[in-house]
């Protein structure tokens, strides 16, 4: 019994937490890894991207709302989101011409373009502010439970409870459909081989008669979309808030970086690490130890970092791989 | 030349003979920031006591005055103390109604008000820290400490046979002084708290938070915190993950937004936060009513009270010079004199100027101890089907 009780505690607070949040993450990751493979710049703009992705995606939630529409057991907001991924396509190629695409015709370093990046990022976070405002916003609607902690409780008989949101199955459900796409998109199309081949050798993919605007075209809307789903689940398990997602550019920097930059499976991974280990760093492990050693009763609360410091975590996973495997445990391009 | 210094010795001379003045009052309050859904009835409040007085024309001969606002946003101190101070040297105002957050109060007190002689009433910060600040005798509170606060919330747990509690608090000056205070008297009257650990405003999911305060454990959990923020996240979290069924809402909790979030998943709840009840209280609110805001909103009634003190004591002493008029404020608030409710300014100020006595009672029972601020009534509240329900004053 007490084991269970264990293994539901540890399920409750660390794994399904941390899987939702390794599932966002990933995508956001995806996108940057993405960009960075295919454009060769590190994209800051992609945290903001995914802020007024899920702005746009939570007004057309409003206006769906406001007609009746919605969507039974689900969010409404999973109706809104194609209408918020072609608005975040159709902006984030308007960047694209207005600005990347004047330093691309020039061929310039790669450092300029992350500047040019970073511009862009403080031009989306003022137009997300204008656009919904700074506050913080809830558009979860549907049913929010699929496991109800006090139902389960009830059911099991142990005094450990379990709660399973629809937000985070939701979340894994949409980022395993998303990221099998991706996959078969570029590996089974003829424009995904075309996306390949120009991240591989930009001249070769040139002589061979591939459109390069076209490519960058595609991978903009593929990371507008990967952005826009990554903000808009990240929101409907937790909250929207444009400041929020200014923040979330680290740990998704970091997850892209672990896995090994231009890599996807690796964005992949390097999500999920970076989750997991900023929860279990930060969980303290007390009544789970009380449960497996009822004899031993600890004084502390047996948590290695303060949850203040969850972001600390990013940073030291960040600098340990990069001293020690510069580029990414599943070799990317180098940084 | 001759002409123009002439006028203006004419206008020196005029304004000299009236002895009326434009008197102007700071209302330093974080009008954005984790406490932006009170401000605006507490701002009313305090202008409701001014226009009253204003009106009234009885003011050190017929002066009238004017509100000016500054945002101190709560947590930032820098903010705080620049609006502080643009209202100081830039509008000079001869007395402040305000500071709203704890940290923020203590910081304008010490960097502006306190080197330039200003009073200031703060009908909202509680933090103990405030009662033992040096002050040269110019700051006063409209609210009591939360020293007092910690010793009822712990009075009215263990009422309904709580014993083992965990605290979470905001992590500033008002969210620490609270959960310490209330910590040592809970542990004082016998009672154990598992963990008593800060949660940061601002964040998008306290899930973390939530685990390690489960993990202490405890059979209900005190949300020292702000329901425009992070109090209310932990709150959801808690409740999502089933770590906690019952909580305890000190004062920064309590408000309707508490209800409109959680509704009936909070029922068995309880709470409490500083407003008195009696025929002031109730004139207030009717008052409030007339003037189209709602006078039982956190803190709008002791903001009223903040405003009028200032203003009264500007009568009494004869002046609107703080370092004059800050002497006469303990006079007006306490006994001896004629007991003066909300709407009773005129007749204040008629009284005073007959050389008589006042003892201002005002909308929440002022009555001032110690460093100057006040005793204190806690309302007690509980939550049962999906309301908010008041249980009685202690």
């Amino acid at each position: 019994m007490d084991i269970l009780n264990a293994l539901v505690a540890i399920l409750n607070y660390v794994v399904i937490p941390a899987t939702a949040y390794g599932a966002q993450l990933a995508l956001g990751a995806l996108g940057v890894t993405l960009i960075y493979g295919i454009l060769r710049f590190s994209n800051f703009a992609h945290g903001d991207t995914m802020a007024i992705g899920t702005a746009i995606t939570i007004l057309f939630t409003w206006m769906l709302q406001s007609f009746g529409i919605s969507f039974g057991p689900l969010p409404t907001a999973l109706l809104a989101l194609p209408l918020g991924i072609a608005a975040t396509a159709v902006l984030v190629l308007a960047t694209d011409r207005a600005v990347y695409r004047f330093y691309r015709v020039q061929r310039a370093a790669p450092i300029i373009f992350v500047m040019a990046s970073v511009g862009v990022m403080f031009v989306l976070n003022g137009l997300t502010r204008l656009l919904i405002g700074v506050d913080e916003r809830r558009f979860d609607d549907g049913t929010r439970f699929v496991i109800n902690a006090r139902e389960f409780r009830e059911w099991s008989g142990l005094s450990e409870g379990l709660a399973l949101r629809g937000t985070q199955v939701l979340t894994v459900v949409v980022a395993v459909a998303v990221v099998w796409a991706l996959f078969w998109f570029l590996n089974r199309t003829r424009s995904g081989k075309a996306m390949r081949a120009y991240s591989d050798n930009e001249d070769l993919a040139l002589l061979s008669g591939i459109d390069p605007e076209r490519v960058v075209r595609l991978t903009w809307i593929i990371a507008a979309g990967l952005a826009t789903i990554a903000g808009v689940l990240y929101g409907l398990d937790k909250s929207f808030r444009p400041f929020n997602y200014f923040q979330m550019l680290l740990p998704i920097f970091a997850a892209a970086i672990v896995g090994g930059l231009g890599n996807p499976v690796g964005a992949i991974a390097g999500g999920f690490i970076v989750a997991f280990s900023e929860v279990a760093v930060t969980y303290p492990w007390r009544k789970v130890a009380g449960y497996l050693a009822p004899d031993w009763q600890p004084a502390g609360l047996l948590q290695l970092l303060g949850t203040e410091y969850k972001f600390a975590v990013s940073f030291v996973i960040l600098i340990v791989v990069l001293l020690f495997r510069p580029t990414g445990l599943f070799r990317g391009k180098s940084v | 030349m001759k002409k123009l210094l002439l006028a203006t010795a004419a206008s020196a001379l005029l304004t000299g003979a009236a002895g009326a003045e434009e008197i102007k009052l700071g209302i330093l309050f974080g009008f954005t920031g984790p406490l932006e859904s009170m401000s605006p009835d507490m701002q009313r409040g305090a202008e409701l006591a001014m226009r009253e007085v204003s009106d009234s024309g009885k003011l050190l001969d017929g002066s009238t005055v004017v509100a000016v606002t500054g945002d101190t946003t709560c947590i930032d101190a820098a903010a705080a103390t620049a609006a502080a101070e643009r209202l100081i040297t830039a509008e000079g105002v001869k007395g402040i109604v305000g500071g709203m957050c704890s940290g923020e109060t203590i910081a304008t007190l010490e960097n502006v008000a306190l080197p330039n002689g200003i009073v200031m009433i703060s009908p909202s910060a509680t933090s103990p820290a405030l009662s033992t600040i040096e002050d040269n005798g110019l700051f006063f509170r409209t609210s009591p400490s939360d020293a007092r606060q910690g010793e009822v919330m712990a009075d009215i747990i263990l009422e309904k046979g709580i014993d083992t509690v965990a605290v979470t608090y905001t992590n500033n000056d008002y969210g620490k002084g609270l959960a310490d205070s209330f910590a040592a008297a809970f542990a004082e009257k016998g009672g154990t708290v598992t963990v008593n650990s800060p949660h940061d405003d601002g964040k998008p999911d306290y899930s973390a938070e939530v685990a390690a305060l489960a993990s202490a454990g405890g059979d209900a959990l005190v949300v020292a915190g702000y329901v425009d923020q992070g109090g209310s996240g932990i709150v959801r979290g808690a409740l999502d993950t089933g770590a906690f069924d019952t909580f305890v809402f000190p004062d920064g909790m309590i408000g309707q937004a508490l209800v409109t979030n959680f509704g009936a998943e909070i029922d068995g709840s309880f709470g409490q936060n500083p407003a008195a009840e009696g025929e002031g209280r109730d004139t207030f609110i009717a008052m409030a009513q007339e003037a189209g805001f709602d006078g039982s909103g956190a803190f709008a009634a002791e903001s009223y009270d903040a405003a009028a003190l200032i203003l009264l004591a500007m009568a009494k002493a004869g002046s609107s010079d703080p370092n004059v008029y800050k002497d006469s404020v303990m006079d007006i608030a306490n006994e001896p004199g004629e007991q003066i409710l909300p709407g009773q300014l005129e007749r204040a100020l008629e009284i005073i100027a007959e050389g008589g006595d006042v003892d201002y009672v005002g909308a929440t029972s002022v009555e001032l101890v110690g460093p100057g601020e006040s005793a204190g009534v806690y309302r007690e509240v509980s939550f049962s089907g999906g309301e908010m329900e008041v249980i009685g004053y202690r």
